[in-house]
This record gives structure tokens, sequence and C-alpha cells, in this order.
């Protein structure tokens, strides 16, 4: 890129004023005239059949306006249409109100719609169902475990068994456990959708894709995908929760629909656990090494949870063939099917839970061959792709280890667990290498420059807090030559250019190199102007020749020698100009090389000693992700991928009670996630990294990268502090005091 | 007894001032304040996050001092000062910790945030909190799924660090924290 004002600066976040003020407005606080409430009921069995659903005391509420079941609902083609979307695994996707079948314990049952929350809210308590239970099947331990038949589209099954396993003299192995887990972003789901007639219908929805929400809305009801809208500027948090349309999105816009009138569903706090989450897993790791430490074999099965009715599938085991290199590699992946809502990706899913394990096995791996656990993983140190033989596109994962073990102080551990003591506190240090895929997908974005010299872009990602509006911002003012100020950036809304699902890591490269192209393509079409006028200074040059500046189109080299923007326009009579970029991988360097970003964790525990409660009072997270377009809002994603990782590590678990399939703790007072008091000192370092093939920014993405590897450092510091080892997460005081 | 339930609740006439506007307003007894904020005057700069007193997103300022608003009756509030996210900027000019939040980027997603800043303001009023551990402490009723944790005490810092060298102190310092 020419000129680089902005990015790769710190920058604060364009949408900042807005969010700090209470202007921006989420998903359900639109407002709309003549709006009518929707509240959701829920089954309290997990598996069976609906018999009967007594609605005549909740009807009988004045204020009631309709209530939506199974049995109540429009007759119409509707539920003919399957409910996939961009990205649903192989399966049935749920269909809410479709028929008695119940498939979860929270499924929707019946839709209340009311004139007022509180009269929706409060009929929703008088709706008595009445069912024919089955016994739910809950325990990922105890159901069969299958090889999916179905590859999900994106995810790549295990690679075939490499070597045999051999006898190597230092051999670790282990079980490892992850729990559900559910990502609970603060905003809770909802949608409110207006139709204008019977053909034309706009949701204001909380998503991380607004045309994955159209294109399904449009299928369903049958309506050309233009005159479906999907409107989500802000998202107030998802982590992987909205990459699929959630059950609210067809419900409000179903119930819009037939009562022709606005209806707004929000979910509560606990249907927030019948959105999908983080499969449970259970994994088992075998590692054989040499006295040196080198590996000789890795082996690394897992399962993993899903739905009876869908294959939600991750990539959980694949990381263990692709760090380090080793003769023997062997790999796989079942999964078992639960009553239970279908998993959905959530936040560096299959990473998060896969590399736990094997990091974890490292640690053990290190102290059974008395090597330092940096010192082990760089004797293992993997230069090229092991699993296919590839070069990486870059991988600077060396100079993370040594920079975050400089930053952590790590020269200073003593090894030996429970040699260092803080009072009453155990004293552990622990490490663990994270990766994550450098992703970069086709996306489109367009440009535009108004004579005035204020510059729109727009595109239909979204931003979910990862600071998208701020960086393409950036992009689009050094491009350009604008001040920030004058580039206002819009998102969020399926109209704009076409877009994937926002998640996997991918929209920094991906939107921020299609916007770098739409303005270079913008200021090629403004020279097709400026050199349309008389004795254009212009009148020779090329695309690469010229620069915007100051709104003046100018000669790289030779300033002088411009047309001005207002110039150029009139030479057109144009009052502005405008181009659409598309950023389009070239498959030829998937196929050529590997690419990852990656990142050495360091943690430190403070153990009571009698009590067993554990704080992590130190993390330092070294990333190689590339180029880092703003280093402020990247470095908070990566401070939220460590508190997400934390709360992995030492308070997240939905527990279930498998006689009724049920979670138990579907709130966040005993659904813990890591607040304030949790959080110590966390230093991010990013690690300079040169990415020359990926994409022309150069850049790879930090959205997932803070959470994989986090656990399992904690993980291990746990172990150095106390000498006991949990495989089970989460790390919680009843798992270590026995081994006090 | 339990009335019958297809009866509604008759509405009752409170009176609120928000963010320095008086409002009359007839609720039912079951209205929160949180959705009387939200629904009937349209400040959905404060936010629902569970609905049951276990996130912070709601918290706003009664009388100067920080409660949940889905916890509290609207009727329970008859007479009361409030003063929501919208109403800390005074003029076109953020309230010092608005602007702090920027500087350090003391959010992502933004749905926390206004409960963050509104708590903010209030600890610091409260003036309780000294040591970051403190001010970690006084804030974990507030939680932020996108881990913005270390920004908001940076920020928090910031401005109650400023406030004490300028001798300034919080707006007022309110009572205890009474039921009304
Ligand atoms: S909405 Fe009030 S505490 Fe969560
Ligand atoms: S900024 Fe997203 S929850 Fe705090």
């Amino acid at each position: 890129m020419p000129q680089t004002q902005h990015v790769g600066a710190e920058r604060d976040r364009v949408d900042g004023p807005a969010k700090v003020t209470g202007h921006a407005r989420y998903a359900a606080e639109f407002p709309v005239d003549g709006l009518l409430y929707g509240v959701i009921v829920t089954s309290s069995i997990a598996r069976g059949r609906i018999t009967a659903i007594d609605l005549d005391a909740a009807l009988a509420v004045p204020g009631v306006v309709q209530i939506f079941t199974h049995r109540r609902r429009p007759e119409s083609d509707w539920y003919k249409h399957d409910f996939s979307d961009d990205v649903a695994p192989p399966g049935q996707p749920f269909r809410a109100l479709y028929d008695d079948v119940v498939h979860f314990s929270g499924q929707p049952i019946a839709l209340v719609v009311a004139e007022e929350f509180g009269i929706a809210r409060h009929a929703a308590t008088l709706v008595k169902a009445t069912y024919q239970a089955a016994t739910p099947e809950t325990d990922l331990q105890t159901v069969a475990h299958y090889t999916p038949p179905k590859a999900r589209n994106g995810i790549a099954p295990p690679p075939a068994r490499r070597g045999k396993a051999g006898d190597a003299p230092l051999r670790v192995e282990g079980e490892f456990r992850t729990p559900f887990e559910y990502q609970n972003p603060m905003e809770l789901f909802a949608a409110t959708a207006v139709w204008d007639g019977d053909d034309k219908l706009t949701v204001y929805d909380k998503t991380q894709g607004v045309q994955n929400g159209q294109n399904q809305l449009a299928k369903i009801f049958g309506l050309k995908p233009d005159h479906v809208r999907v409107v989500s500027h802000y998202v107030g948090g998802a982590f992987g929760a909205g990459l699929r349309p959630q059950y609210s999105l067809f419900l409000s816009a179903m119930a819009a629909r037939a009562l022709e009138r606005p209806v707004r569903v929000v979910l509560t706090r606990d249907q927030m656990w019948s959105i999908g989450g983080r499969p449970a897993t259970i994994q088992h790791v075998r590692l054989g090494a040499g006295p040196d430490g080198k590996l000789q074999s890795i082996e690394h099965d897992a399962v993993g949870s899903t739905s009876r009715y869908e294959d939600q599938q991750e990539n959980i085991v694949n990381w263990s063939g692709l760090l380090y290199p080793a003769a023997t590699t062997s790999l796989g992946y079942k999964l078992g099917k639960l009553d239970l809502v279908t998993p959905n990706d959530m936040r560096a899913p299959g990473a998060a839970s896969g590399v736990f394990a094997l990091e974890c096995a490292m640690d053990e791996l290190a102290s059974e061959a008395g090597i330092d656990p940096v010192e082990l993983r760089l004797r293992n140190y993997a230069d090229r792709d092991p699993a296919e033989d590839k070069p990486f596109t870059s991988k600077e994962l060396r100079a993370a280890y040594r920079l975050g073990a400089e930053k952590f102080g790590w020269g200073e551990r003593n090894p030996a667990p429970r040699s260092m003591r803080d009072g009453h506190e155990l004293v552990g240090w622990g490490m663990a290498t994270g990766v994550w895929e450098a992703l970069y997908v086709p996306h489109t974005a367009r440009a535009t420059l108004t004579a005035d010299g204020k510059a729109t872009i727009a595109c239909a990602a979204s931003d979910i807090g990862t600071g998208t509006y701020t960086i393409l911002t950036q992009i689009a003012a050094d491009a350009l030559g604008l001040p920030m100020e004058d580039v206002t950036v819009c998102l969020g809304d399926s109209k704009l250019p076409t877009a994937p699902v926002e998640g996997g890591s991918w929209t920094a490269a991906s939107a921020g190199t299609a916007v770098h192209i739409a303005c270079s393509e913008l200021i090629g079409k403004l020279l097709e102007q400026a050199r349309r006028l008389n004795d254009s200074p212009l009148g020779a040059a090329g695309r690469d020749d010229v620069v915007l500046a100051a709104g003046r189109l100018q000669l790289r080299g030779d300033p002088a020698k411009f047309v001005t923007l207002g110039d150029a326009l009139r030479a057109g009579g144009l009052d502005h100009i405008d181009a659409e970029g598309s950023a389009k991988p070239d498959q030829s360097v998937a196929e050529k090389f590997t690419a990852n970003t990656h990142s050495a964790v360091f943690a430190e525990v403070k153990v009571d000693a009698e009590l067993g409660v554990v704080r992590v009072t130190r993390l330092v997270i070294a990333v190689a992700a590339g180029k880092i377009l703003n280093p402020k809002t990247a470095r908070s994603q990566l401070l939220g991928g460590a508190v997400f990782g934390l709360g992995m590590a030492l308070h997240e678990e939905s527990m279930l009670d498998h006689r009724f399939g049920r979670f138990m703790n579907r709130n966040l007072g005993e659904y813990h996630i890591p607040a304030h008091a949790d959080i110590h000192a966390i230093d991010i370092v990013f690690v300079p990294e040169q990415e020359d093939h990926l994409n022309p920014l150069g850049v790879k993405g930090v959205g997932e990268i803070g959470v994989v590897g986090t656990a399992a450092a904690i993980a291990n510091a746990v172990h150095h502090a106390t000498g006991v080892r949990v495989r089970e997460l989460p790390i919680t005081i009843d798992k270590l005091l026995p081994g006090l | 007894m339990r009335a019958s339930s297809t009866d509604l609740p008759a509405t009752i006439e409170i009176s609120l001032s928000v963010n320095g506007r008086r409002h009359r307003l007839s609720v039912r007894p079951w209205d929160t304040l949180l959705d009387v904020l939200r629904d009937t005057l349209d400040l959905t700069g404060t936010k629902k996050g569970c609905d049951q007193g276990q996130c912070g997103a709601c918290t706003v300022l009664v009388d100067g001092a920080r409660i949940n608003s889905c916890l509290a009756l609207a009727v329970m509030k008859d007479g009361a000062e409030v003063t929501t996210v919208e109403g800390l900027a005074k003029d076109g000019e953020l309230h010092p910790i608005q602007r702090a939040f920027i500087t350090h980027d003391a959010f992502q997603c933004g749905y926390c945030t206004p409960g963050q800043i509104c708590s903010a303001v209030a600890l610091i009023a409260e003036g309780h909190a000294g040591t970051r551990e403190e001010i970690r402490e006084m804030m974990s009723g507030n939680l932020c799924r996108c881990g913005a944790y270390a920004n908001i005490i940076d920020a928090i810092e910031q401005v109650m660090g400023e406030q004490a060298k300028g001798g300034a102190r919080g707006a007022s310092r309110p009572d205890e924290r009474t039921a009304r």
C-alpha cells in the first residue's frame, strides 16, 4: 500500500462515540410503529412428543393477540423449505413450531404475541404443554460414536494415519475432557420483523451474517432475495452464536406476516442455551518421544457432541498433525448424537478444545523428559506443515516463543512443581502453543467518493465488536488520501455488497482487501475522468502512476501535476464516483502453502494451598498474525480471547442433568464467565511477521487466536503450582483439593 | 389469593425524571424500570443482558446510586431522578469516563458498555475504590463477554487519577444504597 498513515497505527474505534453514549442501536432497539412483542415458550422435556398445549388461560389475557404453536400457525408451504443456511452442517436444520416432535429441552414450542412485553411474558407462563416423553440421551460417554458420513463444508476430516506405532522410549498418555460451553454474548438474541405488504420484509436481527439470514428468509417465504432486508448495524457480541440464523429470526417474520403487524422476539438468557454452543469433547492423546524429547508419534482421538438431527463438525485433532512433526501421526474424530440442540461454532471452534489436550500432553512430556516446555516445542518445531508437507505462508512462532518468554520472565522458572510460593498461595508458571487458520475468503465492497471529498465504504459484513468499522475506515482513508473523519463505513445491511458470515477471523483480511481494491478501482475510474480534461496534467498517467491525496489526483513522483477531485468529476459530468472491489483468494496459494496464525501463551497462577482457589495473576500472549492493521483494536480482540480462554480454563461449564436431558445452570449467576475480579495482568505481544502470500494486505486475523492455547497454559501452570494434573475442564476446586 | 389470571393489573401513574426531563407515565406494576426506559421512553442505551440481576448491562443511576434497572419495578421509583448513559454527556461534551473508554478501547461490541460506564461513574462518586484491585472488585457486577476488563480498569483509573489531581469530587456523593 502506498500511503500508510492510518493502517498499522493505533486508532480509536470509529463507532466509539455511538457506543459510549448509548446511541448505537442493536437488534431489539429499532423503534417501530404498532409493534407487538413475542415471548417464546420452551419445552420442559428433552425428547418425545407434545400431546397437547393448553392455551385457554393464556389466550384469555387481555392484550394477547395470538399464540402460535405447531398446530396454530399459518398453513403454508414455508416449512417445505429445508431451513438450511450458508453455514449449516449436514442434516435437517431445526424448524421452530414445525411439528410435535421435541428434539431438545428448551425447544421453542409456542410464541405468545401481545400488545405489551409484560403481557406476553405473563401469558407465556400460563401456557401448559403436556408431553409423551421418551428417555433422553445426553451423556457423550455412553452414546454410540460414529464417523460422520458426510463431512461439513470447510471442515477437513482428519488425514489418514502415517507410520505405525513404535515403542518410543518416552510415552505420555491421557484422557482430556471439555464441557459444553455457551457463547453467551451480552446481547440477547432478538429480531424485529416488519412486512411491507406480503412480499417485502425487513428484519432487524442479531446476526453475524445479514445475507445468510436474508437468503434463509427468502427461501422459506418464497420471496425475491432483494425483497428481504436484514439489518444488523451493531451486534452485542456473538462469538459464533450468530453465524447461523437463529429461530428468533424466522419466528418474528412468521408472526409478523400472519398478524400483519411488526413483531419483536427477544430470547431470555435461559433461552440462550437453546441456540448452539461449544460441543463437549472426550479426547485421548498419546505422545511418544525419544530421550531428547523429539516426537516419534502423535496420536489424538476426539469425540465431539452433536444433535440427533445435524452432524455439526469441527476441526479438533488436525492441529496435532500440524503443530509438530512426528513419523507416526494418527488422528481420529467421531461424533456422538445427543438429545440437545445442535452445537455451533464457538470462538476458535475445535482448536480451543483440541489444542488444549495436545498442549497439556506436551507439558506432561516435558516433565517426563526433564526438558523445559519451551525448549521441547523448539526441538519439535515444524518449519513446514508436517501433515501436507508444504511451506507456511509465514510462521514466526519461534520468535513468539522467544518474545513471550522474555516478556514473561520464563527464564527464571524452577521446573519443579510446587517450588514457588507466595504466602499462602502456590505459584505456578505454564505455557502452551496456540494456532488458528489464517483464512482469506471471497468478499466484496463498494467505495463511493463525492465531490465534497467524502467517502463511503459499504459491504454486508458485520462488526460484532471486532473493530471492522474502524479498520475499514483506516484502509479507505489511506487508499483515498483522506482523514478518517471523511470516511463513513456502512456494514450490517443485506442490501450492501456481498459478504460471507463474519467468522473464522477472516473478515479483516477479506473485507479489508475488498475495500482496498474498491478504492484502487475508484482511483482508476477517477483517472479516466481526469484524463478527459483538455491538457490534462495526467494525460499520460497510468493507474499506478497516480495517488489521491487531499482531494487531488496527483502524479506519484511529481505532486505538482494534479487534477482536483472536483475537476475530474466535472469532466465527466458526475457528482460522485464509485467502484466495487472483490477479494478473490488465489487457489494456487492454498495449494502451495499452509496459512496459520500462531501464538505462545504464558500463564502465572496462584493457587490457595489449602482452599484450592485458583487465580490467573499474569498472562502473556505473543501472537504472530501477519500485519496488524490497528494495534489498539487488535490488542483488544486478543485480550478478549485471553479472557475467553481463561473462562474456559477455570469457569465455564454447562451442567447437564442426564435424567432430564436438561442443562441446570442456564443463567449468568450459575454459568460462570470471567468477571472484573478474575482478570489481572494480561500482556499482548505482537510478533513482527511479514506475510507476502495470503492477501495483498498481509493480514491474518486475530479474532480466535487469543483463545487457543490459553486454557492449556493455565492448566500447565496449575500443575506447576500444585503438582496436580487436571485433564478435565474447567479446573475447579473440587478437582484440585484431593491432590493438594 | 391469586387474582384471576385473565385480569390485567391496572396501570399506575408515576412520575420519573430521566436525564433531567420529567415524564408522567402510566405503567403496570410488573413493568421494570429497564423496560420502561427502553420500550416506553425509547432510551435504548440501557441494555438488557439477562433481565435477572446477573450481568449489570442495565445499570443506571437512580438518585445518584447505581442499580440494576431490571430488578427495579418502575412503580418503586416514582419521583426518582434517573440518569442513563444518554444523560451523561453535557452539551455535546462527553463525560470524562466516556472519553476514557474511547481512549483506552474499553469495549468491543459495546453492549455492556453503558452499564459499565454508569457503574464506573457511580463507583468514582462512591469514593470507596482506591486501588486497581478495589476497582475490579467493585466493578464485578458488570460482566463483559468481549473481555474488555483490563481496558475498562485502565479507563476508570485514569479518570479517578485526574479527578484526584484536579481536586474535583464526584458530582454528588450518593447516600448508601437503600431501597426506596
Ligand atoms: S439486565 Fe439487569 S442485570 Fe442483566
Ligand atoms: S464490550 Fe462486548 S460485552 Fe463488553
